[in-house]
């Protein structure tokens, strides 16, 4: 190896360059009062009860069908939300599913901007929960700030234990939460405590627990900053007519504190109290725009309110707008605003498209479903007397909820005769009784006899299996082999 | 590579190894404390796992076989664990499958699907080695699909050729005959071999030296009839196959005749019973049965 001294013209690198690590910085969000904060609430109240009432709600649908309203029954194959039952090989109705979920999403990203972050995202409110335990255990901004920085002492530990323990206990609560919509709820919680739950279930119990304390507990903004994907994406979702909680320099600008004296003659409306920045979970400062932390929940919003109430200000410094808005204002314009954009109106038709498309595929699908397959091996028998025998494995689905008797007949062979393997069919007989068991799916071996002489290599026939009483009736062709000439 | 120097990098201060790669020289920075952490605790797992785990081979004091570990794990013991598990969830419907004659599954929708289920995978494991998948046979091993048999293809008779074997020495019921090996014993000259090999032919309809055929008639009456009948037909008590069809299990080409006159087959199919227990034999009968040839 050479060993080359640095070149005499090499350039001088700075002496201290700054480090990438940015330390996290706590947090303490003080807590606001206002209309915003009341929407959150009642947000973090619906979504809490929906995630832990739904696995319980019952849902009759026949005799040894799970009861469960919502249930994701790995074992049994399905799928189950209310009147909805999905089967494997339905599975595209979630796929379906999800993308009217994103395209709810994208359409309310490009009208209110973050409102999902803001308001629903689980890791909001669990955070906000978790905020909430701990502002009840150690108090609010100040004092928490002040317990902090206060020595080791019975109180602090207390307080600090308590707070953890009941971080602990709700982490618990929604990790166990979870298990109940992949089981029978009221067995899976009996069982769950016996010791007889499967592995899976302890496993994502605990899983979900220890993300649910470390997520809401410790990293909180760190998840929305550092995290999630969500944020970036959302950059090419919004444009310049998407609301968003705004900062409106147009009316705060010159802000400077608010001296008894002194009117707002002359200066702007924002006496930089900085509460927009105590009661922010993110711990930014809205009045620097729109940032890359902003989950918009709009507590800046209420604190903000709040202030410009008691001094005597009209309310709205910080609210709901665009940047558009703002700089057209403070250019003297009147600004405009549009919901109805062309991204909206895709997004809306797009949803409604394909909700659209899934219910009236829900609607019409039948009742029991045929599949055929041809033996591959051997791929047709020559029998003592000439003719030559294909079988076949039929495939019967039947999603009714009560067992039925179904008829199948072959056609489309000229002369060709079939059994059924385990069902007996009078001699010459066109047609023959097929029994489905309610609710799941039978396998039957059909054999197809045909004279060999004039067929082909290749030729195909038709299955048809007819429920008499419904009416409803499948077709489905398959090959019928022979050594003729190809 | 391993010059002693002490040269500091001017631009990080860190110290470098001394390589230099077109002029770029590489840092001797130190190891992430994470990874080392982690590489440390591998270390020691694995220490760990050495004692627990069967781990070194060949130790003297051990039998020539590996430590067994103090947990006594194996894959054996592991694999007998699931063979009794998986036969006791089994063990309601194989009790319903001894309990039923062949004849009463057949007509039990429920018990035969059971069966079927049972038979394929067991068909898989042990006989489609031989008999291909689906039953479809290969030069040598007949075809099970098909209504040819050349012992039996009732149910009771495929249960019997399953449990005793072919020709399996060592098994009193089993089925047996031999036929001569007409050239290799010197019983038939080569060219008497020839012309009975063009009679053979001629049961199937193919063209043939007329002469020669007819010699040939005269030894097949002395020499094969009295297995394979008068007119060729076969006889399955003895499982002397039907010469007049067109399923030759090892081929039907003058060549593949005279060499099954010559040194006759005699196939061998293993007796069953001693290692497969009864529910799997009776499913594997009704399997073999649905494939296409039951009578």
């Amino acid at each position: 190896m050479n060993h080359v001294a640095n070149p005499p013209n090499a350039p001088i690198p700075p002496p201290n360059p700054p480090s990438l690590y940015e330390r996290r910085k706590q947090i303490y969000p003080k807590l606001a009062h206002g209309k915003f904060r009341m929407v959150k609430w009642v947000v973090m109240a619906l979504t809490l009860g929906v995630y832990y009432i739904v696995p319980w709600i019952r849902w009759p649908r026949g005799e040894g069908i799970p009861d469960q309203a919502v249930l994701a029954d790995f074992a049994g194959e399905k799928f189950y939300f209310f009147f909805i039952t999905i089967w494997p090989q339905e599975i595209f109705y979630l796929a379906g599913l999800l993308i009217v979920a994103t395209f709810g999403l994208f359409l309310v990203t490009s009208l209110l901007g973050r409102v999902w972050c803001g308001y629903t995202c689980p890791q909001t409110v669990w955070t906000d929960l978790y905020i909430w335990v701990e502002r009840a255990f150690e108090g609010d901004r100040a004092a928490r700030m002040r317990l902090d920085n206060a020595p080791w002492s019975l109180n602090k530990a207390v307080r600090k234990i308590g707070k953890h323990i009941v971080w602990l206990i709700i982490a618990f609560l929604t990790g166990g939460a979870l298990i109940l919509y992949w089981h029978d709820a009221p067995t899976i919680a009996r069982t769950f405590f016996t010791g007889q739950a499967p592995l899976t279930a302890y496993f994502f119990a605990g899983m979900l627990t220890l993300t649910t304390y470390f997520l809401a507990g410790w990293m909180r903004e760190q998840v929305c900053t550092y995290m999630c994907p969500w944020p970036r994406i959302q950059g090419a979702l919004t444009d310049e007519y998407a609301l968003n909680v705004t900062y409106r320099y147009d009316r705060g600008e010159p802000r400077g504190p608010l001296r008894k004296e002194q009117g707002f003659e002359g200066r702007g409306d924002c006496i930089d109290c900085k509460q927009c920045v105590q009661v922010c979970p993110m711990g930014i400062d809205i009045r620097d725009g729109a940032q890359l932390e902003c989950i918009h929940c709009a507590l800046c919003i209420d604190a903000c309110d709040d202030i410009m109430t008691r001094v005597g200000r009209p309310t709205g410094l910080i609210a709901y707008d665009t940047d558009l808005a703002v700089a057209t204002r403070a250019a003297g314009g009147k600004p405009v605003y549009k919901l109805l954009r062309s991204r909206t109106v895709l997004y809306a038709v797009l949803m409604l498209a394909i909700s659209a498309l899934i219910l009236v595929g829900l609607a019409k699908e039948p009742t029991f479903d045929v599949n055929v397959l041809k033996d591959r091996s051997p791929p047709f028998v020559q029998l003592a007397n000439g003719d030559v025998r294909n079988g076949y494995t039929l495939k019967l689905v039947n999603k009714a909820t009560t067992a039925r008797d179904t008829m199948v007949s072959i056609s489309g062979l000229p002369g060709a005769e079939f059994e059924i393997i385990g069902l007996s069919k009078p001699d010459g007989a066109q047609e023959m009784e097929l029994p489905l068991e309610q609710y799941g799916v039978d396998r039957f071996r059909l054999l197809v006899t045909a004279p060999a002489a004039s067929l082909p290599h290749r030729s195909s026939l038709e299955i048809t299996v007819l429920d008499p009483v419904t009416g409803e009736s499948h077709t489905r062709s398959a090959a019928f082999m022979t050594a003729g000439a190809k | 590579m391993s010059d002693k120097h002490t040269e500091i990098d001017a631009h990080s201060g860190v110290e470098t190894t001394g390589h230099t790669w077109d002029g770029i020289k590489e840092l001797n920075n130190p190891l992430p404390r994470w990874w080392l952490i982690v590489w440390y605790i591998s270390i020691a797992w694995a220490f760990i796992y050495m004692v627990l785990m069967p781990a070194i081979p060949a130790l003297p004091g051990f039998g020539g076989t590996n430590t067994p570990g103090v947990l006594g794990l194996s894959d054996r013991t592991l694999v007998a664990e699931k063979v009794v598990a998986m036969n006791a969830e089994r063990s309601v419907a194989s009790q319903r499958l001894m309990a039923a004659s062949l004849t009463e599954i057949q007509n039990d929708l429920n018990l035969q699907q059971f069966a079927m289920a049972m038979g394929e995978s067991a068909f898989g494991d042990n006989c489609a080695t031989c008999h291909g998948a689906g039953g479809r046979g290969a030069k040598g091993y007949p075809m099970l699909a098909d209504d040819i048999w050349l012992w039996s293809g009732t149910l009771d008779g495929i249960e019997q050729t399953l449990r005793h074997g072919i020709r399996h020495e060592g098994d009193d019921a089993t089925r047996f005959s031999a036929m001569p090996a007409f050239g290799r014993d010197k019983l038939l000259t080569s060219s008497e071999i020839d012309d009975l090999v063009q009679h053979v032919l001629s049961f199937s309809d193919r063209d043939t030296d007329a002469s020669a055929a007819a010699q040939g008639s005269t030894i097949f009456a002395v020499q094969c009839a009295s297995c394979h009948g008068v007119n060729a037909k076969g006889d399955r008590n003895i499982g002397a196959p039907d010469l007049t069809d067109a399923e030759w299990i090892f081929g039907g080409e003058p060549a593949d005749i005279t060499a099954s006159i010559s040194n006759a087959r005699n196939a061998h199919m293993p007796a069953w019973q001693d290692r497969l227990d009864d529910p799997t034999i009776k499913a594997l009968a009704l399997y073999v049965h649905s494939l296409g040839g039951g009578e």
